[in-house]
């Protein structure tokens, strides 16, 4: 019995993180619209950051979540307001060009930076667990998931409650009629891009706490992330979060039911059919 | 918007054509073993990309894991090879069949329900790397460990059973690559074709008049995956071994579409050329960072990045239009100077 | 009414046009010249997978590359090294073979990745150029009847039992017998092979234990604490594991965090544990790992003179780190030499019959002289028990090349330094 909440528990903790991941896609593809395949690359970006930032000045990449966010918001709202703001407009196979050759470069550029080594932030309790019970947590996985939520509660309470947040909803919903109301709406745009990007940003830098960074793990994290906004409900905040949790969780049941390296085929299964028989999603609106 | 090609070929076009056929047909004659190595390559992603290019190209639909066609034709070809003993010209019609079907299922999964654009994309994804995984578990054709052909002293040709030297593999590589490109243009001039561009249009206005855009649509995939698949036999005879986790890579998926997507998506010469462009500038990227003698992995990945970013944003409809229209190839109407 | 287009008469290329095209047909003849030849010495043609997924592993290969020429120099034979990068790429596996041959190489020597040797095999056995295998463990290169292929590397079954045949002398040696294994291993070809050998020999050897459970993961996984609960659910005394690099950081990581205290972790073959990576992100966490591996004999006189020369060109990096890469590509390098200075000639033929007659005493890995048998096989690399020791890989079995004795069932976690 221990085990089994024991894997639930690391599969909720670890569907946390990937859950402020999606959700930083969610609100890119959920405003803007654009098919963002440099998502997992932008994780990735925040995950070597968080290395640097644990070598040089010893930063425990909780910490440092902020300064990747803020580094990765630039690099979010410049690449929408240079370079694919252009691109709303055009179809969408485009879009996804676009973004598979950023993301090429973003991969390799990285590569040709960091070498193909495996690199760790090292934290000191990155081998300790809680113990709860029968329940042995594992100490880096409870701090990510703590602000992981962190962040989500932060950015629910953006797009309620401020007022940049309530005009991206505006654009989201009635692009004419946000524009017809006055708001800078390519402004808005790259606000989003760069908010989103901060996410993903902020859940590789929680991620490097549990995992060794390589830039080859880019791919694996875009398509994750687009597993779960589809599962989770594009443009649904909390669906997102739900959709990582779900993944997170399921993965690891059927990981110890099944065979382990079967793992993902489940969530690739899990994606086509919701593809097939619910595209909207769980919490999503149909469109 | 034009494809960049006119329904007639222009004298010049064809006797351009006609230079570029008996070069490439001459090469084996004066090219070294190594630059053939380098032309089958090419050929052979210009064909994959040609395949691809159907149901892209002229069809709108975005597949991101085209490798799986070129995954089960490889396995299916090999396994009938070396457990029933049947011969590449006969198995690659199974294989043929086999991912025809497979392209009908994503195909039909994907239509019936209504799923496009990146939705789509991610289906076909999802379908790829489903396959991957179960093929590294499929121990009869190796698992994980990998498929082998057994490979015989190659100094005769069998062509029957493809069997030989890299000048034999040339030759078929070029034919189906020339053979690509005859039932692509075959398909462009047909009604089908026709069908396929009102779709790619405007899907609405095309069903409002009466087309059946289900139907269409699900024949450009599975036209599109069963012309993939001798790529796939051609791969499997030519390296003689296939591992799960390099057949049905997305990043195979990716090299397959580069070309057409450099080249020009939808036009028939465009992944011929994209590839052409695209094999040889990596070489020549490689070849650069090892004489500078630095130690730079990921070089040549980047500079296709940089490639893809820079078609997109400044001649989105890929290398072989503009270069039509230079050579003047497309039949526009040009003064007599220029 | 017609415009006067029509009676255009259809213009001659442009000479820009032509230009340009001539340019685009140099350029590609260009790619297959040649490299300008060099003076007399073997020219010996290095394939590597120096980037892609492999690059790890191809780069650390490379490091003999760049010690060779001066060691074989000093043995009396003048190697220059034409080295290509095959980017971790079947494909480009044939094409680089086919350039470097074309270069002038006289011998190949690669390439680490299975599929990448089977294709330059192929492209070997075309041209009659021998091909020395370094690194490559897939059975089925040396049952093809090449007649140019030699590989002084263990087949993945001779792999997997040399390494567990060292279980029951690791358990003699230190007068244990767990009771109960489970067994873990990456679902790659490494892992399918050992999983393979396994089953089969685990009833030919007797062993003490009796195996609970086979957990297979996806060897790309970021997170392997559900195979490690799995292992721990059974309470296995030994845990077997067969890795790549990453996930052996992760399996060792989760074994501390889950509280999961084997007696110890033994791998029957595979990298991982023995990676300068593995050591850095585990700190004291990484000793007692037991890998059993082919290895370098520390007592050999060739090690040394190795040792020294890579620790002069590479004073920052730890030579027992790379030394299973280096030795494996060192001898390989050595292989070709010796048969040059043998034949006395770098004709293909002549090259392939003192191949044949190779015969090393002197050489670095752990085993018998290197010599191949009729397929090309060098049968007699042993594997050695290598135990992470003060965060160092550490020979300790076989007792003849063992610098420490084995330590077997391992400190508890909670009591490491």
């Amino acid at each position: 019995m221990a085990v089994y909440l024991n894997i639930v528990a690391s599969g909720l903790l670890t569907g946390l993180v990937y859950g402020l991941a999606a959700l930083g896609l969610s609100v890119i593809f959920g405003v803007v619209r654009v098919v963002n395949f440099a998502h997992g690359e932008m994780m990735v970006i925040g995950m070597y950051g968080a290395v640097v930032l644990a070598g040089w000045p010893g930063l425990d990449p909780l910490l440092a979540a902020p300064l990747i966010a803020a580094f990765l918001f630039a690099i979010g709202y410049v690449l929408q307001r240079g370079l694919i703001n252009a691109f709303i407009a055009r179809p969408e196979h485009m879009q996804f060009i676009l973004l598979v050759g950023v993301a090429l470069m973003i991969v390799n550029g990285l590569l040709m930076i960091f070498g193909p080594d495996a690199r760790s932030t090292n934290v000191e309790y990155g081998f300790e667990t809680f113990e709860v019970g029968a329940l042995l947590l594992d100490k880096a996985r409870v701090y990510a998931a703590g602000a992981a939520l962190l962040t989500t509660a932060v950015l629910f309470a953006f797009f309620r409650y401020s007022r940049p947040g309530k005009a991206i909803r505006a654009c989201a919903d009635n692009q004419l009629g946000a524009r017809v109301v006055g708001l800078d709406v390519e402004g808005l745009y790259a606000l989003t891009f760069g908010l989103g990007a901060a996410c993903v940003g902020i859940a590789g830098c929680l991620m490097a706490l549990v995992v060794d960074v390589r830039s080859q793990l880019a791919p694996e994290y875009t398509l994750l992330s687009f597993i779960i906004v589809i599962i989770g409900g594009l443009g649904s905040l909390a669906g997102a979060l739900l959709g990582g949790v779900l993944i997170g969780i399921s993965e690891a049941l059927a990981g110890f039911f099944l065979l382990p390296s079967m793992k993902s085929m489940f969530s690739y299964a899990l994606l086509i059919l919701v593809l097939v028989l619910r595209p909207q999603g769980l919490l999503g609106k149909r469109a | 918007m034009s494809l960049g090609w006119p329904a007639e070929l222009p004298r010049r076009g064809a006797v351009l054509l006609g230079l570029a056929g008996a070069l490439l047909l001459a090469v084996p004659a004066f090219a070294d073993a190594y630059l053939l190595s380098v032309l089958t390559l090419v050929l052979w992603l210009a064909y994959a990309g040609q395949a691809w290019n159907v149901m892209m190209g002229f069809a709108g639909q975005l597949s991101l894991g085209h490798t799986l066609y070129v995954g089960l034709a490889a396995y299916v070809s090999g396994v009938l090879f070396v457990s029933f003993g049947i011969g590449p010209w006969l198995g690659v019609w199974l294989a043929i069949v086999i991912a025809a079907i497979a392209g009908g299922c994503i195909g039909a999964l994907g239509f019936r329900f209504g799923i496009r654009g990146v939705y789509f994309a991610l289906l076909t994804i999802a379908f790829a790397e489903f396959t991957r995984i179960a093929f590294d578990h499929f121990a009869w054709v190796g698992g994980s460990a990998g498929f082998f052909l057994p490979v015989a002293q190659r100094t005769t040709n069998d062509l029957l059973d493809l069997r030989g030297t890299p000048t034999m593999f040339y030759y078929v590589i070029l034919a189906l690559t020339a053979g690509a490109l005859v039932v692509c243009r075959a398909l462009l001039k047909s009604r089908l074709g026709y069908y396929w561009l009102a779709i790619r249009e405007d899907q609405e206005a095309a069903q409002a008049v009466g087309i059946d855009v289900f139907r269409y649509k699900l024949l450009a995939v599975v036209i599109s995956a069963g012309l993939t698949a001798p790529a796939g036999v051609f791969y499997a005879f030519f390296y003689n071994n296939m591992y799960p986790e390099q057949m049905f890579a997305i990043t195979r998926s990716i090299e397959i579409i580069l070309g057409a997507i450099v080249g020009g998506i939808g036009t028939l010469f465009g992944p011929v050329l994209g590839a052409f462009i695209l094999t040889p500038l990596g070489e020549l990227v490689t070849a650069a960072v090892d004489r500078a003698g630095v130690n730079v992995p990921g070089a040549k990945q980047l500079v296709y990045g940089g490639l893809m970013v820079l078609i997109v944003v400044f001649l989105p409809d890929g290398i072989w239009p503009w270069l039509a229209r230079r050579l003047g190839l497309d039949g526009a109407d040009r003064g007599p100077s220029s | 009414m017609t415009r006067s287009s029509d009676r255009r008469r259809p213009r001659a290329l442009s000479r820009r046009q032509f230009a340009t095209g001539a340019l685009a047909a140099g350029t590609l003849a260009g790619l297959g010249a040649p490299a300008i030849a060099q003076a007399a010495g073997l020219r010996i043609g290095l394939v590597l997978p120096r980037t892609g997924y492999l690059a790890q592993a191809g780069q650390s290969c490379f490091r003999a590359a760049e010690i060779a020429p001066a060691l074989l120099g000093e043995a009396g034979v003048k190697v220059e090294i034409l080295s290509a990068d095959f980017e971790s790429n079947v494909e480009l596996a044939r094409a680089r073979t086919e350039k470097l041959i074309n270069d002038g190489a006289q011998i190949m020597v690669g390439c680490f990745d299975s599929g990448g040797t089977s294709a330059m095999a192929q492209v070997c056995e075309q041209h009659g150029i021998p091909l020395v295998i370094n690194i490559g463990s897939a059975p089925q290169i040396t049952e093809q009847g090449y007649k140019t292929v030699f590989r002084n590397f263990p087949t993945s079954p001779q792999l997997a039992r040399n390494g567990l045949a060292l279980l029951k002398d690791l358990f003699a040696a230190t007068n244990t017998a767990p009771k109960t294994a489970v067994f873990m291993h990456a679902n790659d070809t490494f892992g399918q092979s050992a999983r393979a050998a396994f089953d089969q020999l685990v009833p030919q050897l007797a062993f003490p234990f009796e195996v609970l459970d086979r957990i297979s993961y996806d060897p790309r996984a970021q997170d392997l604490s559900v195979e490690i609960a799995k292992a721990k659910a059974t309470k296995a005394e030994l845990l077997l594991v067969t890795t790549r690099a990453a996930d052996a950081i992760l399996t060792v990581r989760e074994l501390v965090k889950q509280r999961y205290e084997p007696m110890g972790v033994v791998s029957p073959g595979s990298p991982g544990m023995y990676d300068e990576q593995f050591y850095k992100t585990l700190g004291k966490y990484a000793d007692y790992c037991i890998t059993n591996v082919p290895w370098y004999d520390p007592k050999s006189a060739l090690t040394g003179r190795v040792a020294a020369a890579f620790k002069k060109q590479f004073p920052s990096d730890p030579f027992e780190a790379h030394a299973f890469n280096v030795g494996f590509t060192y001898e390989a390098l050595l292989v070709a030499a010796m048969a040059y200075k043998r034949a006395g000639s770098a004709d293909p033929k002549a090259l392939l019959a003192a191949l044949r007659q190779t015969d090393i005493a002197e050489h670095m890995m752990i085993g018998g002289p290197i010599g191949f048998d009729e397929k090309g096989q060098n049968n007699r690399i042993a594997s050695a028990a290598v135990q992470n020791r003060e965060r160092r890989p550490t020979v300790v079995l076989p007792k003849a090349a063992a610098e420490q004795a084995p330590v077997f069932p391992m400190p508890g976690w909670a009591q490491r330094s």
